[in-house]
């Protein structure tokens, strides 16, 4: 006998006949009745005429009759609020019936009816549940007041049931830990300053301990908590790592991707040449692999989130290519999926298997599968440049296939080819325009179209070829319009006399037969520039393109990052992050990866985290470089309007610097709040020095910045030999190479442009985003003459120090954009810290001492400087000339010890131990400095100028 | 956190049974489900989670029902699709099948259920042996000892009940390796490893502790085991029950356990050692357009001689317009399957290092099919009774319990085809 028959009776008066038998005398006749109630919800009709009688067969001691009536109660509560209340006396008894079976289905339906009304009723029963003897009525209790939040919030705080939901974290139950640890997150999510979840390092182990004893679904729940926590050094970082991996080896695979985005967040804080990050590295890919595994919904949570991997930490996977490679029976979301991650991994080593596979996928019959192979086998031409060649083959071969949409897929990436590399796969040009007629989609006759035009000189026939196109200019979409007529006033330019009447054809067709405006603009455009100045039209519209960048689809890097603290949720599905589909989360902060080892954020001193201002966690509020990138690059910038000489007068340049700098303070401005941290940290480290070195700490951070100035010292300092910082191939034919020096106490970048364009550059500018220690041209950037092509020029900037201010990774980094009457191009390098050492930097010995001993041994790091062959005398000299004064010797047992000090243009002191023993190459550097995240920087400086 | 809702549909997307959880979605908005799926489904991007608005669907197709969570939040994904495995899953050993007809038959039983494995979306007790100890079908003749909790719901050890009593007690254990295989039209193997699984049936009395030791490569480097006595293993990835005590192998690669009652999948690994596919496969396909289609297919055991494939299955895909066939094997017999578009050659017993062939004949119709047909790979099954690929072997496995019962543990090996794939040209 089966339920089925509940279903049946659909007579007239049902209602009226299910009344009677509700409120019969007989147990077994009512509860068939309201089997037979619940059995009309279930299929959508609307027994909610039934509340009362229904209501009052729920005082009974039958289990089952007592769960039917609660589901009922949930379901019509809410449209009959006055009468639910009928149902609160049965709620307190049951809460504390004999039965914890009984008690726990009271708190849990209870918690199910949002009725705002009855909810203070349940209070007290809520709190008994709360401390109840059973852990199953414990942790149902604990999902309870996540309920009763989300209903009156107000109401949960005020009872103190979240400081008991806190209790219930040490609770020794695993279940009931878990299921608080659920409660609490849920309630964090939706209130994200309410500080619920104040993770420390006690409640952490507790949760670490729970998670080895609850169930799979109680070990999501605590990873995802621990994934919110930050903590507080590269060693604790460590141990919970250790203690999360086994999880990796869970059979559910939702474990594991939990488990996998807390390693893969605090991974960010182990050093990287630590042993223990290499293991953890190689840790990773056999679980992931084998999520591969699972079934397909899962196969393709994993994959995306693979995707995101692969991007953040390449190393992890690079060897396991093989396992993406697609089966025939794949559902075709894995298998574009597969597709995207194998262009990924693709690399000079394994580029033979990736193309082979490639091609085999182009001849499937899956149209968008095809489609998105045929692409993949460009951006693998376009990826890996050994590879262009063969990858040219393969899209050939596949031209020959005749393939519609195969063809036009080809020839649409044999464009972006040609774009990357050019002048070197043209003669393949031939082929291509065999298949003009075949191509009906936009976008493939847009790619030939430029094809032709780009390359009429050498295909004899080009006019006709571009001319067939025009007979139907109408009809074409604006893509392909607008293709054709440049296209064809390429065309002109490169064969003048055989196609005058080509051109004309096709301005007067996009001026004035057309009404789009694009179209009409650019023809006119075309149209003035042809009729007075050939020249200087064919400057523009010949002028040489930009070549395009490798990877076109990564994701932005704060995005990246947010998302990688969102492994295995929606947000890592649709890499989007929380707030572009999530309602109400707007104001909701945005997750980041903590800062990794030796940058400083996960070392402050307590007193910097107390600093007035740094009222939130630094990694939070520091936006990133990749940040910062994104701004940089996103700067409107106008070209320069005036053409002609290049003004000899700096005051035009100071003009072109405002438009620089205009631009990136506002676009920046909204973003100072996140120099406190980095301010406080400096600013705090001279709070303690003695008195005659300290700056003014109330006179706030533009006082503490300042510091920096000099005294004038005879040359001699350390300067790096210049490097490229700007290839050609990147800045349109400027290369810039430089270095940075410090002389007579002013420090410069000294630079070589060389224009290896074919055209005359003027109008130079330059400007520095914020970086570490404000450095900042103190004057524009001298290029008196235009720059002649193959010609170069060396320039001196002298710098300050009291520009804006920002923290960045690493330290020394420095984010230059240079403008030219071309572009504007940016690059990054990075300075010695040793050029920032100030002449004054010698300390007292007797400050020395008590500094030393002041600053915390925690600050204290070590380093070791290999194979150096000077004795301490000549280190010291050598050190000098570099403003790192030896302050006092010491021998001791054959080993010399060097006290110095050095001194930052920010007021910044560094002590440093400098250990050397005769006849051992290997030098220790010890360094103590309140601002420890500059030790890294002060070692590369010491290394540098001592094997210099 | 994860779902607001749970849905049950059937194919037409009728809702047959569902759970509001949160109630922070509109339980109204399950109604878009099916156009949503129709209209991926046009576009041919099919995908297990589809927006409506603020609305996320993650969904999963079982037989003749789509099981459909709901959520307005960034849920945890992978959760919820683990989860609504495990729903079918339970439901399954409940029902026996999971299908229409069983939701509607047991649909008490079914609200009972989601009120007991989720609450307020947070996945809760799943462990359908233990469930079934407190809810049960016979709802009728309920007795009051079973409405009481099981003690195991909330204990460290939530998969296996006390005072469970057997006259002999037993362990079987299977091995049970399944290789997949994914073979390039030229022949060379682009990919192939080995999943293998070790089942128990476990028929043990009381709370028996045990240990498996294995061969595995790792724990005899750690113990300082020479391993001269015979091949050793490397396990690229291993996954465990619940069960088993993480951390324990974490430290020293000991499987140590309190095994659930009955049947359980202990443990899976990975080996991705490059394995010699154990029956290779070559084809000649030559396709004459209108005319005919001719077939050789030579099929070679590459295993031990003294082994014997059993079941042997050889799936040759041939054109669906394909008609009269004809065929002629060595051994086994063939047979057309036109609603799969497949020969099936079957070869009952296949003993290691022979040799077989089989040719088929087709005829195609002068119309060609002008439908674009893929190119689906040959495939092959086959299961080899005591042996195993990795050589992977139980060592042992020692059972202790307070009662000091001898118990015996009973050991299988089976290795059979996983995904065995082999491309062709045609």
């Amino acid at each position: 006998m089966t339920d089925s028959k509940y279903f049946t009776t659909t007579k007239k008066g049902e209602i009226f006949e299910l009344k009677a038998e509700l409120n019969s005398d007989k147990k077994e006749k009512k509860k068939e009745a309201v089997k037979k109630v619940i059995a009309s919800m279930t299929v959508g009709k609307d027994v909610s005429a039934l509340f009362p009688d229904v209501v009052n067969c729920m005082q009974t001691d039958n289990l089952e009759l007592k769960k039917l009536v609660y589901l009922y109660l949930m379901n019509y509560a809410k449209s009959q609020p006055d009468m639910a209340i009928m149902a609160v006396n049965t709620f307190v008894k049951d809460c504390e019936d004999p039965n914890p079976l009984i008690r726990a289905l009271a708190v849990r339906t209870m918690g199910c009816i949002r009725v705002d009304k009855i909810t203070e009723y349940l209070c007290e029963p809520l709190r008994k549940c709360l401390k109840d003897e059973d852990p199953y009525v414990r942790k149902t209790a604990a999902v309870c007041v996540a309920k009763l939040h989300d209903i009156n919030a107000q109401l949960v705080e005020d009872q103190g049931f979240l400081d008991t939901l806190k209790d219930l974290i040490s609770d020794s139950n695993p279940m009931v830990v878990a299921n608080a640890v659920a409660a609490l997150s849920e309630i964090a999510e939706s209130h994200p300053n309410s500080n619920l979840l104040d993770l420390n390092p006690q409640t952490i182990n507790k949760l670490l301990t729970a998670l080895n004893e609850c169930t799979e679904w109680g070990q999501i729940f605590i990873l995802d908590c621990l994934a919110n926590y930050t903590p507080r050094d590269d060693r604790e970082s460590q141990s919970i790592c250790e203690r999360v991996t086994p999880r990796l080896s869970h059979a559910n695979s939702a474990v594991v991707l939990s488990a996998v985005k807390v390693l893969m967040k605090f991974m960010e804080m182990l050093p990287k040449d630590l042993d223990y990050y290499g293991t953890l590295l190689k840790k990773l890919a056999p679980p992931l692999v084998t999520l591969l595994s699972a079934e397909p919904e899962l196969q393709y949570v994993a994959l995306r989130n693979i995707n995101l991997i692969v991007q953040r930490r390449p190393e992890i996977l690079k060897h396991e290519m093989k396992v993406f490679f697609v089966k025939y029976n794949d559902p075709i979301y894995v298998k574009l999926e597969k597709l995207d991650i194998m262009i990924r991994l693709a690399s000079q080593a394994n580029i033979a298997q990736v193309l082979a596979e490639l091609k085999e996928y182009a001849t499937e019959v899956d149209v968008d599968f095809v489609r998105k192979a045929v692409r993949a086998i460009g951006r693998c031409a376009i990826k890996v440049e050994q590879s262009a060649e063969r990858c040219v083959s393969t899209l050939l071969d596949l031209i020959q296939t005749k393939v519609n949409y195969v063809v036009q897929e080809a020839i649409v990436v044999i464009k972006d080819i040609f774009r990357k590399y050019p002048n070197k796969y043209e003669s393949v040009i031939a082929t291509l325009c065999e298949n003009l007629d075949s191509l009906d989609e936009p976008e493939a006759r847009a790619a030939m179209i430029w094809i032709v035009g780009e390359y009429a000189e050498r295909i004899d026939n080009a006019d006709e070829l571009l001319e067939s196109f025009l007979e139907g200019f109408h009809d074409e979409s604006t893509q392909v319009q607008l293709q054709l007529l440049t296209a064809i006033v390429k065309l002109f330019l490169k064969k003048p006399t055989e196609t005058q009447e080509l051109v004309q054809q096709v301005l007067s067709l996009a001026t004035q037969d057309s009404d789009n405006p694009d179209l009409r603009d650019r023809g006119y455009i075309y149209w003035r520039l042809l009729s007075t100045d050939p020249v200087a039209a064919k400057e523009v519209v010949l002028a040489e393109k930009p070549l395009i960048s490798e990877e076109t689809d990564l994701i932005e890097p704060t995005l990246l990052e947010e998302l990688i603290c969102h492994i295995g949720t929606l947000a890592s599905v649709y890499h989007k992050p929380p707030s572009a589909f999530v309602e109400g989360s707007r104001g909701v902060q945005h997750k980041r990866l903590p800062g990794s080892a030796g940058s400083g954020e996960s070392v402050e001193s307590p007193d910097v985290a107390s600093a007035p201002g740094v009222s939130e966690a630094p990694p939070a509020v520091i936006p990133s470089q990749g940040d910062l990138l994104g701004d940089l690059l996103n700067l409107d910038l106008t070209p320069p309007t005036t053409t002609g000489p290049p003004p000899p007068s700096s005051g035009m340049q100071m003009g072109a610097m405002d438009l620089l700098g205009g631009g990136l303070d506002s676009l920046l401005g909204g973003d100072l709040g996140g120099s406190p941290a980095m301010g406080g940290g400096f600013g705090a480290a001279p709070a303690a020095m003695p008195a005659s070195f300290t700056a003014p700490v109330s006179g706030g951070l533009d006082d503490l910045f300042d510091l920096g100035g000099g005294v004038g010292m005879p040359m001699g300092a350390y300067s790096p030999p210049k490097t490229v910082w700007l290839p050609a191939m990147k800045a349109k034919g400027l290369e810039i190479s430089g270095t940075f020096a410090r002389r007579s106490g002013v420090v410069q970048m000294e630079m070589t442009l060389t224009n290896k364009a074919m055209s005359v550059m003027t109008d130079f500018a330059i400007q520095f985003n914020r970086n570490s220690f404000g450095l900042a041209p103190a004057g524009p950037l001298q290029v008196l003459t235009p720059l002649s092509p193959n010609q170069s020029i060396e320039v001196t900037l002298p710098l300050n120090t009291v520009g804006p201010v920002m923290k960045m990774e690493p330290l020394n980094n420095l984010q230059v954009a240079v403008k030219n009457n071309i572009d504007v191009f940016y690059f990054s390098c990075q300075y010695p810290i040793s050029m920032l050492f100030a002449e004054d930097g010698k300390m007292e010995r007797q400050v020395f001492l008590a500094t030393w001993k002041d600053i915390p041994n925690e600050n204290e790091s070590q380093f070791q400087i290999k194979d150096c062959h000077l004795n301490s005398d000549a280190a010291s000299n050598k050190l000098q000339g570099s403003n790192i004064f030896t302050i006092a010797k010491r021998t001791v047992e054959g080993q010399d010890m060097l006290y110095q000090s050095m001194k930052l243009s920010n007021g910044i002191w560094l002590l440093a131990e400098l250990r050397v023993q005769a006849g051992n190459p290997n030098y220790t550097v010890s360094l103590k400095c309140r601002a420890p995240e500059v030790s890294q920087c002060v070692f590369q400086s010491y290394e540098a100028v001592l094997k210099n | 956190m994860s779902a607001s809702a749970i849905f049950v549909l059937d194919l037409k997307g009728k809702v047959l049974i569902c759970r509001n959880y949160k109630g922070d979605v509109d339980m109204a908005e399950i109604d878009h489900f099916m156009s949503l799926l129709m209209q991926h489904e046009e576009e041919g991007l099919i995908c297990p989670v589809m927006a409506h608005g603020n609305v996320h669907f993650m969904w999963i197709k079982h037989s003749n029902l789509y099981l459909v969570a709901t959520t307005n939040k960034n849920s945890n994904a992978s959760l919820v699709y683990s989860f609504l495995y495990k729903l079918v899953e339970v439901f399954t050993e409940y029902f026996k099948e999971l299908e229409e007809e069983s939701i509607q038959d047991n649909f008490v039983v079914v609200y009972e259920l989601l009120d007991e494995l989720m609450d307020f979306g947070f996945p809760q007790t799943t462990d359908s042996k233990i469930l079934q100890e407190y809810i049960t079908q016979e709802g009728a003749k309920l007795e009051v000892a079973k409405t009481k909790v099981p003690t195991t719901v909330t204990n460290a050890v939530s998969w296996r009940s006390e005072g469970i009593k057997y006259k002999k007690n037993e362990v079987f254990i299977d091995v049970i390796e399944s290789i997949n295989v994914l073979v390039n039209a030229n022949g060379s193997v682009m990919s192939s490893d080995i999943v293998g699984s070790i089942k128990l049936k476990t028929m043990l009395s009381g709370m028996p502790e045990l240990r498996l030791g294995l061969n595995d490569r790792v724990l005899f480097a750690l113990t300082g085991w020479s391993g001269d006595k015979g091949k050793t293993v490397v396990m690229e990835d291993v996954k465990f029950h619940q069960c088993v005590r993480l951390s324990r192998f974490e430290s020293d690669r000991t499987i140590s356990f309190i095994p659930p009652d009955g049947e359980s999948e202990l443990m899976s690994y990975r080996i991705n050692t490059h394995v010699k596919p154990l029956i290779w496969i070559e084809s000649v396909i030559e396709k004459f357009s209108h005319s005919r289609v001719e077939i050789m297919v030579k099929a070679k055991g590459q295993f031990k001689k003294q082994s014997v494939a059993n079941n042997v299955e050889v799936r040759v895909p041939v054109p669906s317009d394909a008609d009269s066939p004809k065929f002629k094997t060595s051994t086994g017999h063939a047979k057309y399957v036109p609603e799969k578009n497949l020969v099936v050659w079957t070869i009952k017993s296949f003993p290691g290092g022979k040799e077989f062939l089989m040719r088929a004949h087709f005829g195609l119709p002068s119309v060609e099919n002008d439908e674009a047909e893929g190119k689906p790979p040959i495939t092959v099954k086959f299961e080899i009774p005591y042996f195993t690929v990795s050589g992977i072997q139980v060592r042992y496995m020692k059972i202790i319990e307070k009662s000091g019962y001898q118990a015996l543990p009973w050991v299988r090996y089976i290795t059979q085809s996983g995904d065995y794939q082999l491309r062709t040209n045609v």
